[in-house]
């Protein structure tokens, strides 16, 4: 059943995908002002509101694990903050390709930049610590604890930058104060959005069954050491 | 009840460190070898140093006092001391605020002794030092919130010292640029800012969220 | 009312079980031998009963009450396997100290009344880090006889102790069972154990296989026990 809404999702996100390629580049025009580069935009923000959603459902569903004690709510936390992960660096990646063509810098320390910067060492954290600990219960509870706090900690850090950052006036170069998009321009983006979170479900049933592999792997050397 | 664990905690934590000295030395050292390096990164007789020397300062304290941190929970290490702490009638919460009471007085003796030097060297003295030493007790009891109950999260793990600071300083950020633009304001001699409702609130949410979390934390 | 009383306990580690549905009453008065092999689970579940660790279900009550609740910890006593000192205090600040933890009005008094029967009186102000390896372990037992627990959990207490030690910590296990105490020690030094215990449970891969009275058939051949109840 797994195995076939992850073939049927694959299928579905890839179609959509291509399709959304063709009209990226063959039907929209460049930006007046950027040129080509501003397609970046169709990956970059879709990715970052997926790691953006997904580090706050982590967090809910870490809730859902020092609840309910149920290690099946810290492996989907586990898969969901990961692949969340992957998409935060892949929005900090195209920002700072996009950067380089715009603003001629590679990073700037733009708010929106060193918050979610900030964001990304806070769940790196996370995951580190999932690897430091053997025992999969408090492998849990730890990380857990870590995702509530870390994400807590990532808002108020967002907030802060933001307040102080706009405490010293300085350009705040982002996309969205650029003026509304066309609307031709904008559909893809969310297009896009949908494509991506396709395959953000699919990387996370696939490392969901990883997590059980790995709990059964455990179970059973415990079994074995166990006389 | 609950006041008296605390302070038997802190003044245990106190009494031990006293004896050894083995935080203080190290996190005094390491302070004033920071504020050094510091000068040979930056001009210390330059005027800019007024915009950042605040942000030394805090550096200087948030580096000291992860060593100060990291020792909290890994001298209950030694003979399984911390079982019997967890095993004794006081509650998670006691030992816990107990322990970050004895960290915050630690890192804020060190703050103290480092004050000067970076004075000295960086020939900055601020007008008013009431101010500074609000700051420095609230942005401190942060650090040292934050410190503490991660410092019992990563007590038994393999690579304590690299998961510790990985974890710690990423959360210590907001607390920082909030610590660092008020010291920033102190130093010039203007008024604080804002930034001082901000730390009281980060505080407050903090100590409340280490206290539901630990127990959570120590017992399996 | 039983001094302790393990409901269906279980205890996993992952998805494996450490403990499996144990169930087990004890008398106030009666001294248990907790027997099994490395790994069986007996030091899981004395950290359990201790409040170092929680069941995954089930439940423990000592003399009625929940093990996490603070009263009820007071009433316990812990020798685990390290001997739970500051190197860095002496004997006495050592023993006042777990003496406030426990809430004992005259901490300093009685933890010069423990150093007494310890032996250790002479040494009161020395520190515990310049101790020969005997002399902590005397100070280790007096530490976990302090507070006069109702309900005493002993892990492996016999293994690495001296012989002095085990002298005092035999002389001061007869006393707690005169006061109808009661004892829960671990061990797979059968022995000793059996010759104290007035009762005995056998774990075997996290589950009891057998629980009940010490027999004298157990005193006079100690593999009897795990011959008849055990898998090999």
């Amino acid at each position: 059943m797994r195995e076939k809404i992850i073939i049927g999702l694959a299928i579905f996100a890839a179609g959509l995908l291509a399709w959304n390629m063709n009209t990226i580049f063959t039907q929209l025009p460049d930006e007046l002002n950027q040129g080509a580069i501003y397609r970046i935009i169709y990956f970059h923000v879709p990715a970052n509101i997926l790691g953006m959603s997904g580090f706050g459902l982590g967090m809910l569903l870490s809730i859902g694990y020092l609840v309910t004690k149920d290690l099946r709510y810290d492996a989907l936390a586990a898969s969901v903050t990961e692949v969340s992960l992957v998409f935060a660096s892949i929005g900090l990646a195209t920002g700072s390709i996009w950067a380089r063509i715009i603003w001629g810098v590679w990073w700037a320390w733009d708010y929106r930049l060193t918050s979610w910067l900030v964001c990304w060492l806070i769940f790196g954290g996370y995951l580190m610590l999932r690897r430091a600990v053997d025992e999969p219960i408090q492998r849990a509870r730890f990380a857990a604890v870590v995702s509530v706090l870390g994400t807590v900690n990532a808002y108020i850090s967002y907030k802060s930058i933001e307040w102080w950052n706009t405490q010293h006036p300085q350009p705040v170069l982002s996309i969205r104060n650029g003026g509304g998009m066309a609307p031709g321009m904008e559909a893809p983006i969310w297009w896009n959005l949908l494509a991506l979170a396709c395959f953000s479900a699919i990387l996370v049933m696939v490392r969901m069954r990883q997590e059980a592999f790995a709990r059964e792997i455990d179970t059973l050397r415990r079994m074995a050491h166990a006389q | 009840m609950f006041l008296r664990q605390v302070w038997t905690v802190a003044a245990k934590d106190l009494h031990s460190e006293l004896r050894t000295k083995e935080a203080w030395n190290a996190s005094i050292a390491f302070s004033v070898v920071i504020l050094l390096l510091f000068a040979f990164a930056f001009d210390p007789s330059s005027e800019q140093i007024r915009e950042f020397g605040s942000g030394l300062l805090w550096m200087t304290y948030a580096f000291a006092g992860a060593l100060v941190l990291n020792r909290s929970f890994a001298r209950e290490l030694q003979n399984d001391c911390l079982d019997a702490l967890i095993a004794s009638p006081v509650s998670s919460a006691a030992l816990f605020v107990g322990k970050a009471l004895a960290n915050f007085t630690m890192l804020f003796a060190v703050e103290l002794f480092s004050l000067p030097v970076f004075g000295l060297f960086y020939n900055t003295w601020p007008p008013r030092f009431a101010p500074l030493f609000l700051v420095m007790v609230l942005g401190t009891w942060a650090l040292t919130i934050i410190g503490t109950l991660f410092s019992a999260l990563t007590v038994n793990l393999r690579l304590r010292e690299l998961m510790l600071p990985t974890l710690v300083y990423p959360m210590m950020i907001p607390v920082l640029i909030a610590a660092m633009t008020i010291t920033t304001n102190v130093l010039a001699g203007n008024p604080m800012g804002f930034g001082m409702r901000f730390l009281v609130a980060f505080d407050i949410i903090f100590t409340l969220l280490a206290v539901v979390f630990v127990d959570t934390v120590l017992v399996g | 009312m039983n001094a302790l009383e393990i409901a269906d306990v279980w205890k996993y580690y992952g998805d494996f079980p450490a403990l499996r549905e144990v169930r087990l009453n004890i008398a106030p008065g009666s001294t248990l031998a907790l027997l099994g092999r490395n790994g069986a689970g007996k030091t899981t579940l004395l950290r359990i009963i201790a409040g170092l660790s929680r069941p995954s279900r089930g439940s423990i009550k000592i003399h009625g009450s929940e093990a996490r609740e603070q009263a009820t910890r007071r009433r316990i006593g812990v020798l685990g396997h390290g001997i739970a000192l500051y190197d860095e205090l002496s004997a006495i600040e050592n023993l006042t100290l777990f003496g406030r933890l426990y809430g004992l009005p005259d901490a300093r008094q009685r933890a010069d009344e423990m150093l007494e029967r310890v032996g250790l009186a002479r040494v009161r102000d020395g520190l515990a880090r310049e101790f020969s390896r005997g002399m902590r372990q005397r100070l280790a037992v007096a530490r976990a006889f302090l507070h006069d627990p109702e309900v005493l959990l002993l892990d492996e207490p016999f293994t690495a102790l001296d012989d002095r030690a085990i002298a005092v910590l035999q002389s001061m296990i007869q006393g707690m069972r005169d006061r109808g105490r009661t004892i829960i020690m671990s061990t797979h030094q059968l022995r000793e154990a059996l010759e104290l215990a007035s009762h005995v449970a056998l774990l075997q891969r996290g589950q009891i296989v057998h629980a009940g009275e010490r027999t004298q058939q157990m005193l006079d051949d100690t593999g009897w026990l795990y011959r008849t109840y055990g898998e090999n």
